[in-house]
């Protein structure tokens, strides 16, 4: 996994309050059995005119001028800004890896889903609650002045705005730890395993029949 | 300490904890064919073992085609979703999984077959890469979706990396009224507390309607606990949940049989156990509801009309509305009752059980679709269901009223095979999702209960099922 430490990136906003994993990756590209080259595909409905399907050549779609994705200002952002309950719906991980492939490295969002926030931290993919009012501001700010940008600053848990206002945000820990470092959560869980198997070991003598 | 449910469910099966941050240990694993690909990949390329082969149960479900089996996976037309059967298949082979193929009788919806086989038991963590797993808590089991990377993760070292959630208790207290379901439950629940309303909580449901319900209907409003954004709803077990487990494939033997039950019988939250939110509701005061808009929690009774945004309570929901209306192709003020509809769907892990279709059925015996209905699919859950309901005789009643009675899968609920709605198409459906173009690019859905979706096949439009009754 790419470790995140420092994102000095251009914002995109998404205005929507509850964005679901539907509308970020559609369904006919989950038929993918591979975890890259979902970018193109990120919200597919909403970004080009046409109906896609997996294996077209997206550089010939009709796309959306209307669409934050497709506005030239936007180009080139890793920073999503998106409303409350972002990430809500199925629990697909290609949501995050289609973010991610596009260019995405963090979303600041009020409040997200808990699955989709779970997938990100996954991903290398930073996921940061901010409260409404700041992300309120955000928008406006976003709007008024073309290129943007946020400094997020995992170590210290600050997003930076270019007038210098800091924003704190908390992040768990462990995850913390995981996504500075790039660690595979599996290659630490195996450090565990004695202590699994004896759990095991335990759990099978006191109810047989989960083991049948 | 007076612990809740999920206290108990939680707490013993911690293997190790560090800083608030656990390893639990999954005793059952669900595997389906879209979100398990990826995981296979990665075990193979780090030269990974599945920790314990005999936790997981596979079912190919998204991509099926729920018309002609007799071709079996050379029937699935498009090579996208083939290759992604066929890729279960192999690994499933490959590691030594037991899979039920796509010509296996036991073959159905992921979140059917699992209790179905009694392969989902009290005192279980099931896990799944499908949000919908919190449909396993019905067996007072904490069971709930997880990513791709997350399948990968328990099938190398059987654990899941938890932070505990908080507990919140959803009491329904009184008599469900005629015509009134476990999915009406769910809908009114979620358009009480919003679609965030349990995010980062684990709902327990309880009071008198719970225990009421049958497994079927726990099932249905489980389902939906992630609706309301918990990952995992629970309901504690009774004698509904052991009559119900015994005697099938996967529960326990007989020799372990009482020791079993005397375990599953404390699965129950303590008296006066505390949890972090409380929310009660009027079992009497439910009416059969329908969703409005694009979002589940868009939802109201079967004898209100769609909102106007002049009310919302805030200028993001004002336009999120606007943006519903705009979707759904509705007008403010509408009633309910004069929607018309183009296709019907009654399937899904939340309603394609065998008690679901005998109420369709029963709305539907003796009347015909209506002429404005395109078409209206049944989708059984599984094999099993499905031959059920032909020995009931279910299938010839939803034929002669003009219903297709298909083969098992998830079918129409995410339109991943080639059932799905046309761009524009407004749809009746017993499905989770009334997302856009959930059911279909430009489609348009309505979350109703089993019932309340043979009467509007029936109808052509919105109907209160308690007229049909």
């Amino acid at each position: 996994m790419k470790p995140f430490t420092l994102l000095d990136g251009l914002v995109v906003p998404l205005d929507r309050a509850n964005v679901d994993t539907d509308a970020i990756i559609p369904k006919q590209f989950l038929k993918s059995i591979k975890r890259s080259g979902f970018g193109p595909n990120a919200f597919d409905e909403w970004r080009y005119l046409d109906h896609g399907e997996p294996g077209m050549d997206n550089s010939k779609r009709q796309i959306n001028p209307d669409f934050v994705l497709n506005k030239p200002r936007y180009q080139g952002g890793s920073v999503l800004l998106a409303r409350e309950n972002f990430g809500c719906g199925s629990s697909r991980e290609h949501a995050p890896w289609a973010l991610e492939d596009y260019g995405f490295r963090s979303i600041i969002a009020p409040s997200f889903a808990d699955i989709f926030f779970n997938n990100c931290f996954k991903n290398g993919m930073l996921p940061i609650v901010l409260p409404a009012e700041i992300v309120d501001e955000l928008f406006q700010e976003v709007e008024a002045q073309s290129g943007y940008q946020l400094a997020i600053d995992l170590e210290a848990q600050t997003v930076i705005t270019p007038s210098g206002k800091s924003y704190p945000f908390e992040v768990d820990a462990f995850r913390k730890h995981c996504l500075l470092n790039g660690l595979d959560d599996i290659g630490l869980t195996m450090q565990q395993q004695d202590k699994i198997k004896a759990f095991e070991i335990k759990h099978q003598a006191s109810q047989p029949w989960l083991f049948n | 300490m007076k612990k809740t449910l999920y206290d108990k469910l939680f707490d013993s099966h911690v293997v190790h904890e560090e800083n608030g941050t656990a390893l639990i240990y999954i005793d059952r694993h669900l595997v389906h064919e879209v979100t398990s690909p990826q995981a296979f990949e990665g075990l193979k390329l780090s030269g990974r073992k599945l920790w314990r082969i005999n936790s997981i149960l596979a079912v190919p479900d998204h991509n099926v085609p729920t018309t002609d089996r007799s071709t079996g996976i050379q029937g699935i037309t498009d090579p996208i979703s083939r290759l992604q059967v066929e890729t279960l298949d192999k690994n499933c082979g490959d590691f030594g999984v037991t899979e039920f193929k796509m010509d296996d009788v036991r073959q159905g919806i992921v979140h059917v077959i699992g209790p179905e086989q009694g392969a989902t038991l009290p005192g279980m963590t099931v896990v799944c890469g499908d949000s919908h797993t919190s449909t396993h808590g019905a067996f007072a089991a904490l069971a709930h979706g997880i990513g791709t990377s997350e399948v990968e993760h328990v099938m190398a070292t059987q654990c899941l990396v938890q932070k505990k959630s908080k507990a919140m208790q959803i009491n329904v207290e009184g008599e469900l009224g005629l015509g009134v379901t476990a999915k009406d439950v769910a809908l009114a629940v979620i358009g009480k507390i919003g679609t965030a309303g349990g995010t980062g909580y684990a709902i327990e449901f309880a009071g008198s309607a719970i225990r009421g319900l049958t497994m079927e209907g726990r099932m249905t409003l489980c389902n939906m606990a992630i609706e309301a954004g918990a990952r995992a709803g629970m309901v504690a077990a009774d004698d509904t949940t052991i009559d119900y487990i015994k005697g099938r494939p996967f529960a326990p033997k007989p020799d372990q049989w009482d020791a079993a039950v005397s375990y599953w019988r404390t699965l129950h939250s303590d008296d006066g156990a505390k949890f972090d939110a409380v929310v009660n509701i009027d079992a009497a005061s439910i009416l059969p509801q329908v969703t409005w808009g694009t979002s589940p929690e868009m939802v109201i009774d079967i004898n209100g009309s769609v909102p106007d945004p002049k009310d919302a309570h805030s200028d993001v929901q004002r336009q999120d509305w606007e943006r519903a209306l705009q979707y759904m192709g509705l007008e403010a003020n509408t009633p309910v009752s004069d929607i018309m509809i183009d296709k019907v769907f009654i399937g899904s892990c939340t309603n394609s059980r065998i008690e679901d279709l005998r109420a369709a059925a029963r709305v539907a015996q003796g009347k015909h679709i209506a002429s404005n209905v395109k078409l209206a699919l049944v989708v059984p859950g599984s094999g099993l269901v499905k031959a059920q309901a032909e020995k009931e005789g279910l299938d010839k009643i939803f034929k002669d009223a003009g219903f297709e009675w298909r083969e098992p899968g998830c079918s129409m609920c995410l339109a991943m095979n080639a059932d799905r709605l046309e761009p524009g198409e407004r749809c009746a459906s017993t499905s989770n999702r009334n997302f856009e173009g959930r059911q279909g690019q430009g489609g348009r859905t309505h979350l109703v209960s089993p019932e309340m979706a043979a009467a509007a096949a029936v109808s052509g439009h919105f109907v209160d099922v308690r007229q049909l009754m």
